[in-house]
């Protein structure tokens, strides 16, 4: 076995030097790159275009112009205000409609959760027609929502992908200049995944050769584990770690201890 | 002959337990330590029981530890976990964590102790931290009890090295994030740094040997030595006689209270089971480090919001306030001033905690022993003093969740460290002159109580047409409360005995100034004639 | 008025005598010659319990349900120990199991504190005692016996006298402690160059990048505009000591519009079509630096809130840290797979004293 790695190893290294290799290999890179964009982008939004009719698109239109054409722009081809949408797909509009942060409510430095301003049917038709512009990454497929994967699977690569922003129990965390990474206690599986896959304002984009849709489902499988079964130590204060933990034994501890001591020295009546 | 028959009849009348005293004594003389001790005195204020919040959370810890030392391997040999918690299941993990998780799990009521042990650990440091407090606010730190404020200071510092040591053990994200930290932090240290680092892990951070090292001085080396201090630290308070807070028929030479036996050997004794009985019922009741969350140590992952346990926290939120780019290369050596100087500001304060008593006994020159505690108000100077410490320490401990306070209050992270970068100089001072304008404000108020009663709201119109609140007079024994305190006068400069005159004295004279420039003396006997004559 | 050393007895109101009798030099404390007067001890205050026999015998009740609530306290927690079994494997058991006998174990406790001080407050006499005080140091005569001892122990050992015997004691204490300090050298490696291992890692020419955990590796075609992907260099699962080369070889791989790249001249070709890598371990003191933030290209520490740059070779623009995060030169193999040029140019993680 390592023999051959070594092997391998070896021939990479001769067949570098010649001057001709560097440019082929890019060029080979950027035909892999562009290939499998390409390949991605198409296998996202085959599902999306099946399910969506032109009259879908049509009425998505109409709200789209509506409600997002004074920032994004008629066409949705984007203003010095908010970005294009052309290419985000139906994942990003149901993501960003779906969780109501778009509209956006008020400039800030980032978009805030509030409850949804359109019936899901009216989400889907935004979808349907942002989906239409350019191909997008879709909506998930329900196989890859249901949360019955592999939780330790998923537990190992939460911590590893999204730990560092969304902390190990999911409930949020700082980013810079007053961003934040929300909690994702009570977010629905279909928007964890379509967030993986769109990377909404500062959350990077993890697509599927980055982690699987397999790996996006041991995810959720792994997030509604933890929602479903309660901490078995009792409750958990908020699961923000030492910091509550804190204040817990300081306030509600040596509180209660500080009033037991006073009822313990009280002249008795 | 007689005499043995008459005795051998006596005894056996006697009851058992009489008996049964009658052999250890014979054997122990403990009949000598019961006459001694068995009516000791010990006065009654809820202030004087924090101290033994922290004797009884460490008992409870000992008893909670030494169970968990029958479940805990402390090594890193890889493992396979197999337990009960789904999200770990067949990940690659430390014997240490896979021990722990089968406490959590696996072993009835193994997660029940592991939660009191930790909840104990956090108020054993808590308590200790109160109970400084109360001993610094009050002056019971004073001749003859320096030594013994050293002592347990020193108990605050084995406390948390006992703390971070336990908390590493389970080998966990978080607390392996804590050991990373550590090691940059040792790392930064001029000359030895690096060498300390490798000796510590025993090589490469984070290596196979420092769970187990951490282990053996989390059970056996500190814990000797928290229970060698506690002993010293007892023993003193039983020579020194507990101190008082002043009142009617207390004096300087007497100690007024209860015996031991019975009323305070059931107070005492029944608060140990109160707060282990708390303890319980909080470890029932709350998680307290789901290490099943942050899972195994890597390090690769992290978890927003890592932060150490709360008495570690102001040696976090002192690396958090440092600025930018305070390193340097000199000499062909790297200079961390970045680490090195928040190390260094901990230790300064740290060692300023623990003099204090000798800095104050030097600034006043008082060589009498102090039983009777001060009213915080009536040492204007200590107390502002220690408001501006606590919130030196408050706003580093503030600083080590930055993160949170920034999510929390929808702030900027950049905006909270800054404000606290300002607050951690500002602050100290803001707080010093406003404890002290305080305490000054109060010594007033008490000084005209004293002399002219509360002010009872009711409003009398004099035959002048002029209207007046009537004053309620205070009974002599509330208003002793008042008035029992003692002042010290600025030093005045003066040469010494070859007629020149030192720094040290200048420093003294200065500090002296600074102690005592604003006071109010305490009511004299005459004034409060004079009082009584007004009304 | 009867005062005891110990064992205090019972105090009786009675003017007790302030005045100031403690030994040693005042300072500058200021001695008020018309100080007012301690006025002893305020009249004895009779509790409920000891004028009402009715509430005694309500006050012993309560202490006595309290221990026999402790004692249905402690059966109730072993009874919830073998009624609640956890070995099933399903987690709610730990939290009934946890629940249930912290419960009982708490009320055993509580009721038998609470009861105990209920006792002592509304049973037990309720009669204060005092102890007399006595300078802590010894008598004079004590004292003097003290150094007396001293000087005979001096006189017959020669202690002063013998002055060679004396000082060869001293420095032969000072010395035999040395070969104990000399042996917790072992705490460290013996044949290792601390400087040489913290300035290399596993990177070398040629090493692929692999996925943080599964080892898998890296097309450059598979890192899209805005993605972040975890790293770790090929075979270091494999490794006897993978941890520690993790913790120097951790990776953050991006891509960013090569458009928001500035690197210096030297450092052009390190990224590949905007796919840059960078040390994920912080210059401060060694945390994961993950967070990446992709629309303003900055990377962020959880621990102490560092900042960097990506689009500026990673350098620092808030908090603790000093250097910028070290970058790990890239390009890609024959098989389009991300690959390592060489190892860091400088040593990763957190300073130390000998980097330069």
């Amino acid at each position: 076995m390592r023999e051959t790695t070594h092997k391998i190893a070896r021939r990479r290294k001769t067949g570098r030097r010649h001057p001709f290799a560097t440019v082929a290999l890019i060029a080979i890179g950027l035909g892999l790159t562009g290939g499998a964009y390409a390949a991605f982008n198409a296998t996202g939004s085959t599902a999306d275009a099946a399910a969506s009719s032109q009259s879908d698109i049509d009425a998505g239109k109409k709200l789209f112009q509506a409600n997002c054409a004074s920032c994004h722009g008629l066409e949705a081809q984007g203003t010095s205000e908010a970005p294009s949408l052309i290419g985000v797909g139906a994942a990003a509009v149901d993501f960003q409609v779906g969780t109501g942060r778009m509209p956006m409510a008020m400039q800030g430095p980032q978009a805030q959760e509030k409850p949804s301003q359109f019936t899901q049917d009216q989400i889907d038709q935004l979808a349907a027609y942002v989906a239409s512009l350019a191909p997008g990454p879709g909506i998930p497929d329900s196989k890859y929502t249901d949360g019955d994967g592999d939780a330790a699977k998923g537990a190992e690569l939460f911590r590893v992908n999204c730990a560092m922003c969304h902390n190990v129990a999911g409930a949020g965390g700082a980013l810079t200049e007053g961003k934040y990474a929300p909690p994702l206690h009570g977010v629905s599986p279909t928007h964890v995944y379509e967030a993986m896959v769109t990377g909404p304002q500062n959350m990077p984009v993890f697509n599927d050769k980055n982690i699987s849709p397999e790996g996006k489902r041991d995810i959720i499988t792994y997030l509604r584990f933890i929602q479903q079964n309660p901490s078995p130590g009792g409750f958990e204060l908020g699961a923000l770690g030492p910091v509550a933990e804190g204040l817990f034994i300081w306030i509600f501890g040596l509180g209660s201890i500080v009033a037991l001591t006073v009822w313990i020295t009280a002249k008795s009546n | 002959m007689t005499a043995t028959t008459a005795a051998e009849t006596t005894a056996k009348r006697r009851s058992l337990t009489a008996a049964a005293s009658e052999y250890i004594d014979e054997r122990t003389s403990v009949s000598v330590v019961v006459k001694e001790f068995g009516r000791k005195i010990f006065p009654d204020h809820w202030s004087f029981l924090l101290g033994e919040v922290a004797l009884y959370s460490f008992i409870v810890i000992l008893i909670t530890g030494t169970f968990l030392t029958f479940f805990f391997q402390a090594s890193q040999a890889d493992v396979i976990y197999h337990g009960s918690w789904v999200p770990l299941k067949g990940i690659q993990m430390s014997a240490a964590m896979n021990s722990t998780l089968n406490i959590s799990f696996d072993v009835r009521g193994g997660l029940l102790v592991r939660q009191i042990h930790h909840w104990a650990a956090l108020l054993f440091v808590a308590s200790i931290g109160l109970h400084m407090l109360r001993i610094f606010f009050t002056g019971a730190f004073r001749k003859p009890r320096e030594l013994n404020w050293v002592i347990g200071f020193t108990l605050f510092v084995l406390a948390m090295a006992e703390g971070f040591t336990g908390y590493s053990l389970p080998d966990d994200l978080l607390s392996g994030n804590g050991l990373r930290i550590i090691d940059g932090l040792i790392k930064g240290i001029p000359v030895v740094g690096t060498w300390i680092s490798f000796l510590l892990f025993g090589g490469e951070f984070p290596g196979t040997s420092i769970v187990g090292r951490l282990y053996t001085l989390h059970i056996l080396l500190l814990p000797a030595l928290v229970v060698a201090f506690i002993a010293l630290h007892l023993v003193f308070v039983v020579v020194h006689k507990h101190t008082q807070y002043a009142g009617p028929g207390r004096t300087q030479q007497n100690v007024v209270g209860y015996p031991v036996l019975p009323v305070y050997a059931a107070k005492a004794g029944g608060f140990f089971f109160i707060v282990f009985g708390v303890l319980a019922l909080m470890a029932s009741l709350f998680t307290i480090n789901p290490i099943w969350l942050y899972g195994p140590y890597d390090p690769s992952p992290v978890s927003a919001g890592t932060q150490p346990d709360w008495y570690i926290g102001f040696a976090d939120g002192m690396l958090r306030l440092m600025p930018s780019h305070w390193e340097f290369v000199w000499l062909d050596h790297t200079w961390s001033l970045n680490v090195f100087i928040p190390v260094v500001i901990l230790v300064l304060f740290l060692v300023v905690v623990a003099i204090y008593p000798f800095i104050e006994s030097w600034v006043t020159g008082d060589k009498r022993e102090h039983h009777i505690l001060d009213r915080p108000r009536n040492q204007a100077t200590r107390t502002a003093i220690g408001a501006a410490g606590v919130t030196f320490y408050a706003v580093m401990w503030a600083a080590a969740s930055s993160d949170l306070v920034a999510t929390h209050f929808k702030l900027t992270m950049e905006g909270v460290i800054g404000a606290l970068q300002v607050l951690l100089i500002l602050g100290p001072i803001i707080a010093y002159f406003i404890t002290k304008r305080i305490c000054i404000g109060l010594q007033k108020k008490d000084r005209s109580i004293a002399l002219h009663g509360y002010e009872s709201g009711r409003i009398v119109k004099l035959p002048g047409g002029e209207f007046i609140e009537v004053h309620q007079p205070l009974d002599e024994y509330e208003r002793w409360r008042l008035v029992s305190y003692e002042t010290y006068q600025p030093l005045m400069l003066r040469p010494d005995s070859r007629g020149r005159i030192t720094f040290g004295r200048r420093l003294r004279a200065g500090m002296s100034r600074w102690f005592f420039e604003d006071r109010l003396e305490p009511v004299t006997k005459g004034e409060l004639e004079a009082g009584h004559d007004h009304h | 008025m009867a005062q005891d050393d110990n064992g205090g007895t019972e105090i009786t109101p009675a003017a007790s005598s302030a005045v100031d009798r403690r030994p040693g030099d005042p300072g500058t404390a200021v001695i008020v010659q018309d100080a007012a007067e301690n006025p002893g001890f305020p009249p004895h205050r009779a509790r409920i319990t000891d004028k009402d026999p009715r509430k005694q015998r309500r006050a012993e009740r309560t202490v006595y349900t309290l221990f026999y609530v402790s004692i249905v306290g402690s059966i109730w927690a072993v009874a919830a120990y073998i009624a609640f079994p956890i070995e099933s494997g399903n987690i709610a058991d730990v939290r009934v199991s946890t629940l249930a006998i912290g419960i009982g174990m708490a009320l055993a406790l509580l009721a038998i504190g609470f009861g105990a001080v209920h006792w002592a407050k509304a049973l037990m006499a309720d009669k204060e005692g005092i102890d007399i005080r006595h300078p802590v140091r010894g008598s004079d005569e004590t004292r003097d016996r003290a150094v007396e001892i001293f000087k005979e122990a001096d006189t017959e050992s020669g202690f002063g006298r013998r002055t060679l015997i004396r000082n060869s004691l001293i420095g032969a204490l000072v010395a035999f402690p040395l070969p104990a300090i000399v042996l917790f050298r072992g705490l460290g490696p013996m044949n290792e160059d601390p400087v040489k291992l913290l300035s290399h890692t596993m990177w070398k020419r040629g090493t692929r990048l692999t996925r943080d955990p599964s080892g898998t590796p890296i097309k450059a075609s598979d890192v899209t505009i805005g993605s972040v992907f975890h790293v770790i260099p090929e075979g270091l699962n494999d490794k006897e000591d993978a941890l520690d080369q993790k913790a120097k070889a951790a990776v953050l791989l991006m891509r960013l519009d090569p458009k928001d790249l500035h690197p210096r001249p030297s450092r052009k070709d390190w990224a590949y079509d905007g796919i840059v890598a960078y040390s994920k371990i912080c210059t401060h003191v060694g945390c994961p630096v993950a967070l990446y933030e992709q629309q303003t290209h900055h990377l962020l520490c959880p621990c102490h809130q560092s900042q960097f740059d990506i689009t500026h070779e990673a350098r620092v623009i808030f908090g603790p840290a000093s250097r910028p995060l070290p970058q790990l030169p890239i390009t890609v193999d024959a098989d389009g797979y991300l690959v390592a040029q060489s190892d860091f140019h400088e040593p990763v993680g957190p300073s130390f004293w000998e980097r330069h």
